[in-house]
Formats: C-alpha cells, sequence, structure tokens
C-alpha cells in the first residue's frame, strides 16, 4: 500500500478543500434585488460544502435571466438555447455520468417553450439537480406574461391583465410518472432555500426545485403577500425530509408534518393556491435513472469494435467459393 | 437435421427431371430488371431480397430497390398499395437500379396496374401474373382482373397467367404465407440461379423458428421452381464471374448505422421518421453490443440538444433524421456551431417541402444543408453517392468533425436508403475510431477558443478537464467564452468559424472527372445519383460522344480544381433531383428562372454559364433519361 507523507496529505486537503472563491466568476449581471442572486448564492455554498471538483462540475441552462447562472459559477458551463436545457443536460449526463450536471432554467425557458423537455426529463429521471427559478414573467425579453404569472399580470403583451390561469409546475411534475424529487423554495427564506438544494443534490434521480423568486424590474411586488406574510409560507417538516431551526420555526410558525415518501399528500400540498408550502413535496429514491438503464456495460474499445462490426458483417457478407468454404 | 431435409428433397425435385423435353436452352443476358410486387405483407419484399442475394452470391453485379406504398397497411389490391422489390441483375458491376422492368412477378391486377401506370415496365415487359382472381367468387374482382389483363395484353406486354394460389395450396392451407418462396423458385429457374442458394436464404430467414416452417418453405421454393421448369417456354442466363474477395450487401442506411459502428461514436441520438428510423432501428439493435448506446428522444430538437450535449462532454455524437426533423434542428445545429462543438448529422432525404413525401426519394436539401440555422452558420456538407460510400462517410464525417470542431452532416436519400449493392467488406482500421477523451490538464493561460490566427481552429476543452472550466454560451463570445458586447470580437469570431471550412478545402483532393478531362458536356452531380450519371456517360462515350462527369462529394466547402476540370468543356451542367424552373414554362426566362441547388451553388463560386436539369419524381433519375438529357444538352450545342 501506498502510504501518504503527512505533507503530502496536506497539500492534498488543502487541494480538495474549496473556498467560495473556487466557484465564483464574474460579476452576476442581475439586477439588485434580483431572487436569482439568493439562488446563486445557496449553489455557491453547496458546491464548496460538498468539496465538488469544479472541472467535474457542469452548470447546464436554456435561455434567459435565469440561464445566465453558469456564467457566475467558476466551474464548466453550457449556456445554450431557449427550452433545451434539459436535452442538452441529459446528453452531457448520458455521455459523462462521471460529472455533477446542474440545470438552471426558467418559467418561460421550462414551461413554455420547453416543456415538451421538462415532461420527459421527469421520465428520464437522469440523476440532474434542476432548479427552476420561477419568477413568473420574462425578464431578459422585457416583461411578457409566462405560462406561470398569475391571471391578471399586466404586462407588455397582457396590457389589460393576463388571461388565463397560471400553470402550476409543482402538480405538472407531480403528475408525471417516474417523478422521484419535488421540492419547492422560496428565495426570502435563505436557509430553507439551502436546505432544499442540498437535499436536491443528494437525491438520486431527477430533482425538480421550483424556486419562487422575486423579479424586482418588472413584478416587483407579485410575491409581497407571501412574503410579507409569514403564515402564508407554510414549511413542510418531516423527520424524513427537513427539520427547521428554532430561530426559523419562530418566525415561520404555519408548519405541516409531510412524509415526503406520500405521493397523495404531495399532490394535495401542492395544489394549494393561498398558501406557498416550502420544502420537499416528494422523494421517492428507488425510480431507476436512465443512464443506469440505459449506460453500455462495455467500454467501446477498438477490439470490441472490431470484433462487433466483423459479427454483424458476417451476416451480410457473399463469401467467394474458397473462403467460404473456409468460413464454414 | 434440416441438412438431411434438404438434401433429400432436392434430390426429389431432381429425380423428375431438370430439363423437359423441349425446354429451350437458356438465353444469355446482359443484364435484366426484375420486379416482385404484392399486396404489403404479402412477403414479395421478402423474395426480392432473396433473389438479390443469390444473384450476389452467383457473382452477378445487383441493385434491389425497394418498393414501398406509403401506410402500413394500404387496402388489398389497390393501385398505390404496390409493395415489393426491384432487382438489376447484370453480368458486371451494377451501380444503380436502371431504366423500365424487363420481368414482373405481380400477386394482383391492381399492384400491377400500378407499375404499368407509373411507366416503370419496358413496352415488352414479361409479366407472371398471379391466375387466382380470375375464378373469384366476388364478380367484381373476376371483372376487374380480365378487364385489367386484356389492357396489358393489348398494350404488348407478355403476359403470364401462372396459378401461384392454387399450387400453393397443395403445400400449405394458407397461400400467403410462402407464395413469395413459390415466386422464388419460379425466378431461380428463371435465371438459372442455384436453387441450393435459395434453400441457404430459406435457412437464413426462418433457420431459428419451427423446422416444419423451414420446410414447407422449401417445399414451395421447389415447387415453384419445378413449375416454372415445366410450363414456362422461356429461360434466362445472366453469366457471372464470382468475386474472389468478400462482399457485403446491405442497404444505405443499413450501412450508415453500420458506418456509426466502426466509427467509435458512442451515442445516437435520434426521434422517428421516415425514410431514416431504419438506420436507429437497426443500430439499437446492435450498438450495445460495442458500448454504444440509440437514445429515442422526445423530439427532434431534443434528439440535436441531446446529441449535443452528449459532444460537449465526450466524444462525436450523430443524429439521424430527415426532412422534417432536419428543420427542427435548425437552431440547435447553429448552437454547435456557434460553440464549435463537433456533430454529426444525417439527414436521409425525402420529398418536400413539408411532410412531402416521406417514401420517396429527392434531394430538395442541399440548401438548408448549407445555409441552415439563422445567421453564418458553416458547416461541412457532405454527400456519399453510393452504398459503400453511406459506410465510410460516416467515418469521415466523425474525424472531419472532431479534427475542425464543426458540424458535418451528411446527406443520403431515400433511394439510398433503400437500396442494395455489393461492396467490398470493409476492413476495420483501428484509425477510424475516435480518440480517448482528453481529461488532461489545461496548461495555465490557455484559452478555450484559442482560434489559430490562420485557419480559425481551436483546441476543444472538455468538462474533467482541470484548469479548463469556462461556460461555453450560444451567444458572441470572446476567447474566454466571455459574452462579447463588441461588434469587433463579433465580427472577428464569425471569421475566425468561416476559417475553418477554408483549412478543410486546403485538404481536399480535386474532385476526379469520369471520362476524358476535355470534351462537349461535362455533367456534374452530387449523392444518389452517381451511378445512374456515370451509366448514361459510359453508354454516350460508347456511342463516341464527347461527355463526361464529375461527382461531388463535398458540397460545402467544395473541393479545389473544380474551375479548371469545368474549363475543359464547351458545356457544363449539373443533373440533380429537386426542383429547377422549366425553360419552357411561359413565363420563366432568364431573369427569374430558379436552378437547381448544385446548380446555383457553382454558378455562384465560379461564374460559368452551368446549365441545370432536373427530375422531382420522388424516385431515383434513370440512366435513360440522364443519357436523353445529355443528348438535348448535345444538341442544343450545335
Amino acid at each position: 500500500m501506498n502510504m501518504m507523507s503527512a505533507t503530502e496529505c496536506l497539500l492534498q486537503m488543502c487541494e480538495e478543500n474549496f473556498e467560495l472563491e473556487d466557484y465564483q466568476s464574474g460579476v452576476p449581471r442581475w439586477c439588485t434585488g434580483c431572487g436569482d442572486n439568493a439562488i446563486l448564492a445557496a449553489v455557491q455554498r453547496l458546491c464548496r460544502d460538498e468539496g465538488l471538483r469544479p472541472e467535474k462540475t457542469v452548470f447546464v441552462s436554456g435561455i434567459g435571466c435565469s440561464s445566465r447562472f453558469p456564467h457566475y459559477m467558476n466551474t464548466y458551463g453550457f449556456h445554450g438555447i431557449h427550452g433545451r436545457a434539459l436535452p442538452v443536460a441529459e446528453g452531457v449526463k448520458m455521455a459523462r455520468p462521471d460529472l455533477t450536471v446542474f440545470v438552471n432554467t426558467g418559467d418561460g425557458d421550462c414551461c413554455s417553450i420547453g416543456a415538451a423537455h421538462w415532461i420527459h426529463a421527469i421520465r428520464y429521471n437522469m440523476n440532474l439537480t434542476v432548479f427552476l427559478h420561477d419568477n413568473q414573467i420574462y425578464g431578459l425579453t422585457k416583461k411578457q406574461a409566462s405560462p406561470t404569472s398569475p391571471i391578471g399580470t399586466k404586462s407588455n403583451t397582457t396590457p389589460r391583465g393576463s388571461y388565463l390561469e397560471a400553470l402550476n409546475p409543482l402538480t405538472v411534475t407531480l403528475g408525471v410518472q417516474n417523478v422521484s424529487f419535488v421540492a419547492q423554495a422560496v428565495d426570502w427564506i435563505p436557509e430553507v432555500l439551502f436546505d432544499i438544494v442540498k437535499a436536491a443534490y443528494h437525491h438520486k434521480g431527477l430533482s425538480f426545485v421550483r424556486i419562487l423568486q422575486r423579479c424586482p424590474e418588472w413584478l416587483p411586488k407579485s410575491l409581497d403577500p407571501w412574503m410579507n406574510d409569514p403564515n402564508k409560507v407554510q414549511l413542510l417538516n418531516h423527520e424524513n425530509g427537513l427539520q427547521f431551526s428554532a430561530g426559523l420555526s419562530k418566525v415561520y410558525k404555519n408548519q405541516l408534518q409531510h412524509d415526503p415518501s406520500n405521493m397523495d399528500r404531495a399532490r394535495e400540498i401542492a395544489s394549494s393556491t393561498d398558501l406557498v408550502p416550502v420544502g420537499i413535496l416528494y422523494r421517492n429514491p428507488d425510480v431507476p435513472c436512465y443512464e443506469d438503464l440505459r449506460h453500455s456495460d462495455k467500454l467501446r474499445t477498438a477490439e470490441l469494435t472490431s470484433a462487433g462490426l466483423n459479427a454483424e458483417l458476417d451476416k451480410y457478407t457473399v463469401w467467394p467459393q474458397e473462403m467460404k468454404e473456409k468460413v464454414a | 437435421m434440416n441438412e438431411m431435409t434438404i438434401q433429400t428433397s432436392l434430390k426429389k425435385a431432381g429425380s423428375k427431371g431438370r430439363v423437359p423435353a423441349g425446354k429451350k436452352p437458356a438465353v444469355k443476358l446482359k443484364e435484366h430488371i426484375v420486379e416482385i410486387i404484392s399486396d404489403s405483407g404479402e412477403g414479395a419484399q421478402k423474395c426480392g431480397q432473396s433473389l438479390g442475394a443469390i444473384a450476389a452470391q452467383m457473382g452477378n453485379g445487383i441493385w434491389t430497390t425497394e418498393i414501398i406504398p406509403a401506410e402500413i397497411r394500404p387496402p388489398a389490391r389497390s393501385v398505390a398499395g404496390a409493395s415489393g422489390n426491384r432487382i438489376r441483375i447484370g453480368s458486371g458491376y451494377i451501380t444503380n437500379g436502371g431504366d423500365e422492368t424487363d420481368l414482373v412477378v405481380a400477386f394482383n391486377e391492381q399492384v400491377l396496374l400500378g407499375r404499368v401506370r407509373a411507366k416503370e415496365l419496358k413496352p415488352n415487359c414479361i409479366i407472371l401474373l398471379e391466375s387466382m382472381w380470375r375464378t373469384h367468387t366476388d364478380p367484381k374482382i373476376v371483372a376487374s382482373y380480365i378487364e385489367t389483363y386484356d389492357r396489358v395484353v393489348a398494350a404488348g406486354y407478355k403476359v403470364y397467367e401462372i396459378p401461384m394460389e392454387h399450387e400453393c395450396r397443395t403445400i400449405v392451407a394458407d397461400a400467403r404465407r410462402g407464395k413469395n418462396m413459390y415466386a422464388l423458385g419460379m425466378l431461380c429457374y428463371i435465371y438459372s440461379l442455384e436453387l441450393k442458394l435459395a434453400v441457404d436464404q430459406i435457412l437464413l430467414a426462418f433457420g431459428k423458428k419451427d423446422k416444419s416452417v423451414v420446410d414447407a418453405n422449401i417445399k414451395l421454393l421447389e415447387a415453384g421452381h419445378k413449375w416454372a421448369e415445366a410450363n414456362l417456354d422461356f429461360c434466362y442466363s445472366i453469366p457471372a464471374t464470382r468475386s474472389t474477395e468478400p462482399q457485403v450487401v446491405v442497404n444505405g442506411n443499413t450501412a450508415l448505422a453500420l458506418g456509426v459502428l466502426a466509427s467509435g461514436m458512442e451515442i445516437c441520438a435520434m426521434y422517428p421518421i421516415t425514410p431514416a428510423t431504419s438506420a436507429s432501428h437497426y443500430l439499437s439493435e446492435v450498438f450495445e453490443k460495442v458500448g454504444g448506446m440509440v437514445h429515442q428522444a422526445e423530439d427532434e430538437i431534443a434528439a440535436c440538444a441531446f446529441a449535443i450535449g452528449a459532444s460537449y462532454a465526450s466524444k462525436c455524437t450523430i443524429t439521424i433524421t430527415s426532412g422534417p426533423g432536419f428543420s427542427l434542428k435548425q437552431e440547435a445545429i447553429g448552437l454547435a456551431v456557434m460553440g464549435e462543438i463537433p456533430l454529426v448529422v444525417v439527414n436521409v432525404m425525402r420529398g418536400g417541402p413539408s411532410t412531402g413525401q416521406p417514401t420517396k426519394m429527392e434531394q430538395g436539401d442541399l440548401m438548408t444543408a448549407i445555409f441552415g440555422s439563422h445567421g453564418d452558420a458553416p458547416k461541412v456538407v457532405m454527400a456519399p453517392g453510393t452504398i459503400e460510400e453511406c459506410f465510410y462517410s460516416i467515418i469521415t464525417a466523425r474525424r472531419i468533425a472532431e479534427t475542425f470542431n464543426m458540424v458535418v452532416v451528411v446527406l443520403t436519400d431515400a433511394g439510398l436508403a433503400t437500396s442494395q449493392q455489393p461492396f467490398a467488406r470493409p476492413k476495420f482500421s483501428d484509425t477510424w475510431m475516435a480518440p480517448p477523451v482528453d481529461q488532461s490538464p489545461i496548461p495555465a493561460g490557455a484559452k478555450p477558443y484559442d482560434w489559430d490566427e490562420t485557419t480559425g481552429l481551436a483546441r476543444r476543452f472538455i468538462p474533467g478537464q482541470p484548469g479548463g472550466m469556462h461556460t461555453l454560451t450560444g451567444l458572441a463570445h470572446d476567447r474566454d467564452s466571455h459574452v462579447a458586447y463588441d461588434a469587433e470580437i463579433n465580427e472577428q469570431t464569425l471569421r475566425f468559424r468561416s476559417l475553418k471550412l477554408a483549412a478543410l478545402q486546403k485538404t481536399l483532393k480535386a474532385p476526379s472527372v469520369f471520362g476524358d478531362s476535355k470534351g462537349d458536356l461535362l455533367v456534374i452531380g452530387w449523392g444518389s445519383t452517381k451511378g445512374a450519371i456515370e451509366e448514361a456517360v459510359e453508354t454516350m462515350r460508347a456511342e463516341g460522344k464527347k461527355v463526361s462527369s464529375m461527382h461531388l462529394q463535398f458540397l460545402q466547402p467544395l473541393p479545389p480544381g473544380i474551375k479548371e476540370i469545368m474549363q475543359g468543356f464547351k458545356k457544363v451542367m449539373t443533373i440533380e433531383s429537386n426542383w429547377s424552373d422549366r425553360p419552357e414554362d411561359k413565363i420563366i426566362d432568364e431573369t427569374n428562372r430558379r436552378y437547381s441547388s448544385v446548380a446555383i451553388l457553382l454558378r455562384s463560386r465560379y461564374l460559368v454559364d452551368i446549365d441545370c436539369w432536373s427530375e422531382v419524381k420522388g424516385q431515383p433519375i434513370k440512366p435513360g433519361t440522364i443519357r436523353r438529357v445529355m443528348m438535348d444538352q448535345l444538341k442544343k450545342q450545335k
């Protein structure tokens, strides 16, 4: 066995113990007061606490304010096209299961233009941590109603108020076969946001975290009723879910015992219109991951390829008479 | 056990006398085109494929083409429902499906009518027609049969009524299963093919099934052979020289899939679409055995995005699609261009626009392939011209994609996809494989887009490489992959991405000329028309005409030397299967005529007055048609 010297050991520890700065890159260009900043802080803290190697971590995003996220992480990042963060991330994970893959997507990106991918990503249940940065409005394109905008939202495309009931990302996600982790966080309770981000990261399978975040530019007051009244936020606590500090419980008294393995209850809680449930709604660690189901146990070596190709060619080969006899 | 049965039954067939009194000796032919057509599900496809394989075993050159109805189960006995196979058998090497058909086996008169109306039969074509309909219980069917029969006889076709159903019934209860082998037996007699080779085909197809199934099929085969021997007044032989090298007989889509297997790529992401899907079917069957996987995505866009994600993090990946799917992928293709992510996109072209003609061949997507995706999105476009090239083009495409960090589009079409042609069995080479994923640390100071000033090339950073962390973005970006708000940087990077095409172009060889390098007419083609064009050129050269052809494998970038080649000819024209305005149309003139795709490309690049001729009939252009077009062009010169 190779024994490491004390110095080597110390050096390695230093190398593997990352500081917050190790994950920071560039100055975020989000507006002051934007909820994305809170998500970035929680995620950078997660990376540091978990000691994620920056080169083995990938943040994949689509288009929109939320999707600027990878630029502010000093990891690998993929800032792709509108709505397609999930299939890109799936490709990354399929090819490289050794990488830790996060997805940052917004309510327009995920629930509108990329909605088909959202449904199917839940079904594939790949080991990805997905953050839905839900500010209920299109930000980067300057204030258009999104699928999660509350009915009546006045925007540049709905100047007389939006016409449709908002889509509920939690109930939609919980309605899809193979769902394995659904949680909701809010940007104004950073402590719980971090706990949820951490639980999501530790879940094997697709962890879907909807984060209600404020948009100070276009919908500055939309979340005020919940932000200003702690009783309208319902913390979900359970020994198998999250448990909250005494300090937090003093402010957020409205707490509900909810076992995250209970799907029926999860759907009920998710359907709540008045209260904002915060915590883990559903978790099932036993749903198989697509990459595990599909990943070949064989290494793509030249020897294997040569043998495989020749076996296939044999099926279609017309041999000259003399060779035919030899082959037979 | 099977062996025993075959030998005894062969002996029995032989003992009845192989050459009946008065049998005419086999007429030697240089080539023949045979069609077997039925309602779908009656096995004409299988019969045709087997016939092709047997002829190939005999050493004949072959080209088989599937005749596919648009629907899975079109109504029985319908004109549009003809399903089957068309086999061109020759003494020498066959490069295309040829002209009209010489001999047809039809299981009913309606599918035959479909082929007659499509003008697919030679004027003196021999028709072997199932006769059961003449005595059918439904008087309407009888009337329809007699009407069609009389009409085709009157039209000069040589019609033989064959009691296939009746004869098969003496062997099996349901003649629908097995009539095809009876037909195969007849064809083996007609073309003097070894029956033992047909038995091999049956064993190959049904070997895993019940022994009784194998035996019944062999009996049907022999019965067909015997009946033909006893009753037909003609018999052919197409002399062949057996190849001394092993040959592979597959269609274009299988060749593509085998190319993916051989290229070392690990992931194929796709969404079902005709006529591309059979490549993915086959790949799904075999890819995992060599450590690969086929991902069926939720849609075409997701398939492309998945492939891009996998390519970005690992080895170059492939996505296989067809026209409408290719359109849907365009935005994602642009992302791969912008991010400089290697990617191979196969488009098995079909008739367009929109849903168009899903099962028919067309070369209508060349412009989309070259200019597709918004903005300037330079990508490599290649087009295999033979089944063999379908195989090798994927290996080349993978290598180019990874060397230049570019998107490589491979254009094949429904014609190549469903045609079979033997080619020399590939000998695997380690160099075909993608290199292992680079996970070495990035040297300090290196940048993710460190474009070379001359070639535009930059090293690709792959996740997992320490020190290479950056965010790839579809936004304009600088060498650090930082979003570029500066127009200057944007313009510079457009330049670098474009230079890569020029760098590739410098490595390409000039295309070769088929025929002399000087003459009256040069025909330029690309893709699946290769064999037909070259056959027409060969025929005309034998007649003393000074014509040649040149086939383009690379459409973007165009290889060097084309202008010099064109200068050797008095006139240059293109022949391809996409739309060009007809000069004879009243309002079409030189100011508004839309040229066919490759003609536009060549005219704009070389400033040469290239004429074009195109046909969009949903099927391969026939060599005879090309000959006629070239003759017309030569006449115009005089």
